[in-house]
């Protein structure tokens, strides 16, 4: 096992301020959400957003934190070739002896914590206007019951990811300081699964023709909470690299800089892509493209140089928005907040791009590795899960229900009283 | 369809897997590697194909 680095008093301050900051992401993409979606389901994207968080944070107390483990402690593992494959934590139930804990490892924990609500947050964006409320808790209670704390075991807990670099020479093992596959790659799959279980909204997908546009409702949302991201990204960044890279205090700035150059790379990226291909540039396409750029910086800012972190945003930016038409036109995914290809397809690539620049030899195979494990394993159990769950409780509203929006008719009132909601005509 | 395409992709993923195991020298493990991701690529590209296929039945 790798030994734990002490952390210095500064250091645990520095983290823990940091983690004030970092919940401003969540509150981004709730926003976000809110603004790529329709202006009667707005209330209930938002409120969604809440109850998910909550129950994450509940559950996983209850459950998850029990099997995602600390580096160096106790897990359930087997032995294969001779090496150690940890697949799952035994820490404490019920968060027991946290006070007595490491530092390390109560910033572990912390960090968790929120990166499990954002996991859960995401699938919750591309079902919108058509999963109910319940349905969304309950994917927030499997997510934090069980696929997280696995997912989260293998990468940051010491698990047979993070070990890959000991036990088989590759790099310094998977590394993934600000959770780009923990929560953005997670989210992205557990997006694709449920769109593939419960469908397109009503009327996205006629029976001839391209498919029909349903612009998001309020676009100062979404480009405000790219600003709120930004912020939260940041402080998601540099106390990742902290807690889970060891990174010494003198390289935080580097990796500030490097999350920031990668979002400004991505978004004028995106911002070219679509002025070239729309005559103008499109202002959601716009978000995703900054959200895909801060996504792909959360595994390689603090592991690449500032020249590799502009060259990341910069395919991000490119692929970002064809990645979204391309869903959407070609493949017939109705994914409203681009999850999938934003913090899905961005969080792939900022992967790679950590193993393809990072300094350390053999880091690329392992970095493919992890990739293959998200892809190979991790989709289809996300799949299989929410299939299963589906079946107990279905994700859908009923036709009347989406009809009406879901605002009325989850909250039975909606989110904006006093404006004319106007008639929806993808319904004739 | 969609079915055959996720139960094609954790094949790629224990082909990834075996790399890592069977070749101890770089180059053909990292070479076993890409194979194992190109299995995944397949069956996603499979499991895609089904799920337009879906929407296509049930298009109103």
């Amino acid at each position: 096992m790798t030994p734990i680095q002490p952390l210095s008093e500064a250091a645990f301050a520095l983290t823990l301020a940091l983690f004030l900051l970092a919940p401003l992401a969540i509150a981004g993409v709730a926003l976000i959400n809110a603004g790529l979606g329709r202006s009667r389901s707005a209330a209930q994207s938002l409120l969604g957003s809440l109850a998910i968080l909550a129950v994450a944070a509940i559950v996983f107390a209850l459950a998850g934190a029990t099997f995602v483990g600390t580096a160096g402690a106790a897990g359930h593992a087997f032995q294969v070739a001779g090496k150690s494959w940890s697949w799952l934590g035994a820490g404490p139930w019920l968060l027991g002896g946290l006070g007595a804990a490491s530092p390390q490892a109560q910033l572990e924990l912390l960090f968790e914590f929120l990166a499990v609500a954002l996991a859960a947050i995401l699938p919750w964006g591309s079902g919108a206007d058509r999963c109910r409320l319940i349905a969304g808790c309950a994917l927030a209670a499997l997510f934090a019951a069980f696929v997280f704390p696995l997912t989260a075991h293998w990468i940051w807990g010491g698990g047979w990811l993070a070990q890959l670099g000991v036990n088989f020479q590759l790099g310094a093992g998977f590394l993934d300081g600000g959770g780009a596959a923990t929560v953005n790659v997670l989210g992205g799959l557990g997006a694709l699964a449920l769109v593939w279980i419960a469908g397109p909204r009503r009327g996205k997908f006629p029976k001839e023709g391209l498919s029909t546009a349903l612009p998001g409702h309020n676009a100062v949302y979404v480009l405000f909470g790219c600003l709120l991201a930004l912020v939260g990204w940041l402080a998601w960044n540099l106390a990742g690299a902290i807690v889970f890279l060891h990174a010494p205090l003198g390289a935080l700035p580097g990796t500030a800089v490097n999350t920031l150059l990668s979002a400004a790379a991505a978004v004028l990226a995106t911002f070219a892509v679509t002025q070239i291909r729309f005559g103008k540039p499109d202002a959601s396409l716009c978000a995703n493209g900054w959200m895909a750029g801060l996504v792909a910086s959360s595994a390689c800012a603090g592991l690449v140089t500032p020249l590799a972190a502009i060259f990341t945003g910069l395919v991000a930016g490119i692929v970002t928005p064809l990645l979204v038409e391309l869903f959407e036109l070609a493949l017939s995914i109705d994914d409203p907040s681009g999850a999938i290809a934003v913090h899905g397809a961005g969080g792939l690539w900022g992967l790679l791009a950590a193993g393809l620049f990072a300094p350390q030899s053999g880091q690329l195979v392992a970095q493919l590795l992890g990739i293959a494990t998200l892809l190979g394993l991790v989709l289809p159990l996300l799949y299989l899960l929410l299939w299963l769950l589906n079946r107990v409780l279905p994700f859908r509203v009923d036709p009347d229900g989406e009809r009406i929006g879901m605002d009325l008719h989850e909250l039975g009132g909606g989110a904006y009283p006093e404006f004319v909601i106007h008639r929806d005509e993808s319904y004739r | 369809m969609k079915y055959a395409g996720l139960l094609v992709m954790p094949a790629g993923f224990f082909l990834s897997i075996a790399a890592v195991l069977l070749f101890p020298a770089p180059a053909p493990r990292a070479a076993f590697v890409f194979c194992g991701l190109a299995v995944e690529a397949m069956g996603l590209a499979v499991a895609v194909r089904g799920h337009m296929e879906e929407i296509r039945e049930k298009r109103p």
